[in-house]
């Protein structure tokens, strides 16, 4: 695994080769291993995965919420030409909230239940600017306009639980970009909403990307709003990065058989047949005892087309199948293909 | 939130009602005399007789009652008729025949001490209990945290007349750092009061300090894992904020509530500590009351405590509602 | 055909409200929450109707009231023919034989304490039923069903995993082949390839034993899978019910729309293409619903008529019943907002590298 693709000089941040290793009562937890990415300014990165995938790991280690104490992060995060793994907690500490931000899935628990939003909101503020406290709460009060919420002159002194869901996030997010950062890391921030409201959320975040010139992470597992709003993907299993490539590409020509899997296993509205879903069989794995060979292999239904059993072996490299699209799989790339295609034909059925 | 308070006036008020009645039927349902009681040794049926007239004892128990609760709000004149009326002034906690005082001045005699005592040592095991507890909970699995909590469990078995005396014998009398504890009011002489109270302040604090080091270190992990808390690192907020001003302020309401209620059960009168440093506060004179069998006092000082403690749990509540918006607003 | 299709479950105006205590001096009762107010719905045997909405639309209220876990306020409840709105608990404990509920949380509907074996079992033991060949066999047999190892017996449930424990659930529910189960959200708490399993386990499950579905949840494309026919709820109401063909391709209530059109399709092509109706303003509280329709504050094409007159559920086509005065099939242009699309996003110089 080559290692000169360090820093992207043009994106706001690039992840590279990111370990995370927590010790816990079963063993050492290998929560990310060796993740790399990038994302620039005005573009949406998703990262997909499901429970245990590493992917909410991945951003915390990123926003260094990671207690280096207790966990072993290793490999490099380059923020707007600075190195944050090796930086010191109190400097990393001045650019959470100002370079970088970070919105989570449940609103009502996110927001303290004592304090008022727009003390929240201000506090956020402060931490990074200097500002006097009528000017904090002015700038408060805009942002709550900003973010769509009505009658923000008198919502600002509420506390979260007069809030609705959708409100609450709109506040988290109001937080988060308080003081214009270039990154923002979406943790699952929709998936405890309504549909409707979703689809607000998240119209709200692409208009205030264009405004903010934001490069956004969204990590999630919904494969819908992915093909809504993000410009890349990378997926994660078991830890690792299994594929990486731009939306379309995952979506119309993945690489990966757990991608398809993916793709197969999601409940569809618009197809026109109903048919039994071909869900990928087994659990997803644990993240103690990583098997020896690829991380997916358990799992896969076409393992066993790689004739030297490498599968169980060795672990897969990233490969870059196509220009921008990597992936990580014994397969042969013709297999790969001939595989998607076959099922993504299926899958295509009649379109509704 | 007005209606909160109200509620919770109203609900004392009945509270304390309920109390003054059953204290007071309780010490009329006690087996013995209490017009026997009213003197000592040499007690003559003359006497005992006289006296049960002169305290209105041999009036029906409801008219006593009925006495009793009306002296509590504007006095009370034993036997008015007599030549020699016993003005008790309002509130009128009873008349000590033993002492020959009304009860209400007794008690404030000796308040101030068990005062100074209760809120010294509040205030020291709050600040001791509560950093430790923070410190442990952040050292979470570590030799801290560990230490800690086992200085907790050490200070929460031993007895407090244990730590006492094996404080006097220490500092007193084996190393002589401190000189006998003699009692003086701190605006008299505050060098010997300070030097008297050090060693009460320690056993008591230690006691407690215990609790709450357990507690708060209890409150601070659970809310430490709350989302609101990770919320704030991501604000980039100094870990000093985010532990006190997010997650121990979150986690208050049990410690409020306990610190509420331990300073008002010590201000009734610590009985172990002060009698091994020889302080006259409430306990001590709790302790000489019932050796005495001195009824009146008896029933005094239960009230005392008893009200306090009602009251205590009025605060705590209304503090309650200043912490938690959600109950201010339901 | 099979011949006459048995009905069920048959609900008829079914309302169960909630009273709201104040917190004044004197506490009494200043108003209702109108959780489910006024729906009806039928359910034959072997058959899934789909029961959606957003949070607050009383769906999983009305799933609980319909086995009678929590107590109608008014209407009638009958299952398999039989009238269970009145009966006492004690009058319902053999009824439970014929209606089963499945749980959303896999981690808080079994008992932790319970092993495998004892969870499953407890169907039997509490109906006092004794099935050939013994009950242990008989779980056994059920685990396996279910896609769990029966050498588990005598596990407990924290060594399983949330699907895994959904099974379990679904083993208990399924143990005395019971009529209808009700399903509230099944699927949601479990990650997506799981969920698959899961829907699949239950269709087959359905196919086996022909026990009836009444699967109630906010995710529509999941609702879509696995739903003979779909009852939108909103508010309390069931503002459609339809085949599911129908509801999805040509619903004709203006709610039934504005939720579709929200629900993004992992397809970016035709994703980023669609376009979304808006809905103004935030869900009404239920406390206080609004007068005549109670969509009418967010629907695009209100009337003064709608403010005013309740819309009663009537069918505009053979099976497919509306509530709405002015039902429309294809919305509006104006209301439809395009979507917020993003940028191309598609170049190979995309912000993804590797190592």
């Amino acid at each position: 695994m080559s290692q000169d693709v360090g820093r992207k000089p043009e994106a706001y941040l690039s992840v590279s080769d990111l370990v995370v290793r927590f010790p816990s009562e079963d063993g050492i937890v290998h929560a990310v291993e060796g993740v790399s990415f990038s994302v620039t300014r005005g573009k949406t990165l998703a990262i997909v995965g499901e429970s245990g995938s590493g992917k909410s790991v991945t951003a915390q280690a990123i926003m260094g919420l990671v207690d280096r104490r207790v966990a072993s992060v290793s490999g490099e995060v380059w923020l707007d030409g600075e190195e944050l793994v090796g930086m010191p907690d109190e400097e990393l500490r001045g650019l959470r909230g100002l370079k970088m931000a970070m919105i989570f899935q449940d609103p009502m628990s996110s927001l303290h239940p004592f304090y008022r939003v727009g003390d929240q909101l201000t506090e956020a503020a402060l931490v990074h600017q200097k500002l006097s406290k009528s000017d904090a709460r002015s700038l408060a009060i805009e942002m709550l306009r900003r973010v769509g919420i009505p009658a923000p002159g008198q919502r600002v002194d509420d506390y979260p639980h007069q809030l609705s869901g959708g409100m609450r996030q709109r506040v988290m997010i109001a937080m988060a970009l308080i003081n214009s950062p270039a990154l923002l890391i979406a943790d699952e921030s929709t998936t405890a909403l309504d549909v409707t409201v979703q689809a607000q959320i998240l119209e709200l975040i692409t208009k205030l990307q264009v405004e903010f010139d934001t490069a956004v992470i969204l990590i999630t597992h919904d494969l819908g709003i992915v093909a809504d709003i993000a410009d890349d993907v990378v997926v994660m299993y078991g830890g690792r990065l299994v594929e990486a490539a731009p939306t379309r590409r995952v979506y119309y020509a993945p690489e990966m058989p757990y991608t398809l899997g993916l793709l197969n296993s999601v409940p569809r509205m618009d197809r026109e047949r109903v048919d039994r879903l071909d869900p990928i069989p087994g659990n997803p794995p644990s993240a103690v005892n990583l098997p020896e060979g690829c991380v997916f292999q358990p799992r896969c239904t076409y393992s066993h087309l790689v004739t030297d059993g490498a599968c169980v072996d060795r672990n897969p490299d990233l490969v870059e199948a196509e220009p921008g699209h990597f992936v990580r799989c014994h397969l042969p790339g013709a297999e790969r293909r001939r595989i998607a295609d076959g099922v993504l034909a299926t899958l295509a059925g009649d379109p509704a | 939130m007005a209606g909160y308070l109200v509620r919770r006036v109203l609900g004392m008020l009945v509270l304390l009602f309920l109390l003054t009645t059953t204290v007071f039927f309780l010490f009329n349902i006690l087996p013995g005399d209490p017009a026997r009681l009213t003197c000592g040794k040499a007690c003559s049926p003359t006497i005992i007789e006289a006296n049960r007239h002169r305290l209105g004892l041999d009036e029906p128990v409801l008219t006593q009652y009925g006495k009793f609760v009306a002296g509590i709000f504007v006095g009370r004149t034993f036997s008015p008729d007599s030549p020699e009326p016993i003005v008790c002034s309002a509130p009128c906690l009873g008349y000590s025949f033993k002492r020959g005082e009304q009860v209400l001045p007794l008690i404030m005699r000796s308040a101030p001490v068990t005062f100074y005592l209760a809120i010294g040592a509040f205030v020291i095991w709050l600040v001791v209990g509560i950093s430790l507890g923070i410190y442990a909970a952040l050292r979470r699995g570590r030799w801290q945290d560990r230490l800690i909590m086992t200085i907790s469990l050490v200070g929460y078995s031993l007895p407090s007349f244990f730590i006492g005396l094996l404080l006097v014998f220490f500092v007193i009398v084996k190393w002589g750092l401190l000189p006998f504890p003699s009692y003086v009011s701190p605006f008299e002489n505050p060098v010997q009061f300070t030097q008297t109270m050090i060693l009460p302040w320690m056993v008591l604090a230690a006691l407690n300090a215990a609790f709450y080091m357990r507690l708060t270190r209890n409150q601070v992990l659970e809310t430490l894992g709350d989302d609101y808390v990770r919320t704030a690192r991501a604000k980039g907020l100094p870990e000093r904020t985010v532990i006190v001003h997010h997650a121990l302020r979150a986690g208050l309401t049990p410690i409020v509530t306990a610190a509420g209620l331990d300073l008002a059960y010590l201000l009734g009168g610590a009985i172990i500590t002060e009698n091994i440093f020889s302080l006259p506060g409430l306990g001590a004179l709790a302790v000489n009351s019932i050796t005495d069998s001195d009824l009146p006092l008896i029933a005094g000082i239960t009230l005392l405590t008893a009200s306090l403690i009602i009251f205590a749990n009025l605060i705590v509540d209304l503090l309650y509602a200043v912490i938690d918006p959600r109950v201010r607003l339901a | 055909m099979t011949g006459q299709p048995q009905e069920v479950l048959r609900v008829t105006d079914l309302r169960t409200y909630f009273p709201v205590r104040s917190r004044g001096l004197i506490p009494h009762v200043v108003g209702q929450v109108m959780a489910v107010d006024g729906i009806s719905l039928s359910l034959n045997a072997g058959e899934t109707l789909g029961l959606v909405g957003e949070s607050g639309c009383g769906k999983t209220t009305a799933g609980r009231t319909v086995l009678r876990l929590v107590r109608p306020t008014s209407g009638k409840i009958e299952l398999d023919g039989q009238d269970i709105t009145n009966l006492s608990m004690k009058e319902l404990v053999p009824l439970r034989r014929k209606a089963q509920i499945i749980f959303q949380d896999p981690y808080n509907a079994l008992n932790p304490r319970h092993t495998v074996g004892k969870i499953i079992e407890a169907p039997f033991r509490i109906q006092e039923v004794e099935p050939p060949g013994g009950v242990r066999r008989t779980v056994q047999d059920l685990m396996e069903r279910v896609g769990l190892n029966p050498e588990h017996y005598n596990r407990y449930p924290n060594e399983f995993s949330g699907g895994q424990r959904q099974r379990i659930g679904i083993a208990r529910a399924i143990a005395l082949k019971p009529k209808l189960i009700v399903c509230d959200e099944p699927v949601s708490a479990l990650d997506v390839s799981i969920q698959a399993q899961i829907l699949n386990l239950l269709r087959d499950l359905q196919e086996e034993f022909g026990v009836a579905y009444l699967f109630i949840a906010h995710d529509l494309a999941v609702v879509r899978q696995i739903s003979e026919r779909v009852a939108v709820m909103y508010l309390g109401h069931i503002m459609e019910t339809a085949p599911r063909r129908i509801i999805y391709s040509g619903p004709l209530h203006p709610y039934t729309h504005s939720l579709l059109s929200a629900v993004p399709i992992p397809d970016p092509e035709r994703q980023q293409k669609r376009t979304r109706i808006l809905l103004e303003g935030d869900l009404p509280s239920p406390l206080n619903p609004p007068s005549g329709c109670v969509f009418n504050t967010r629907c695009f094409q209100a009337q003064e008529r709608c403010r005013v007159e309740v819309p009663q559920l009537v069918e505009a086509a053979p099976g497919h019943y509306v509530a709405c005065h002015f039902p429309v099939a294809t919305p509006p242009a104006a209301v439809q907002v395009p979507h917020a699309t993003h940028g191309d996003g598609s170049g190979p110089e995309g912000a993804v590298t590797g190592a």
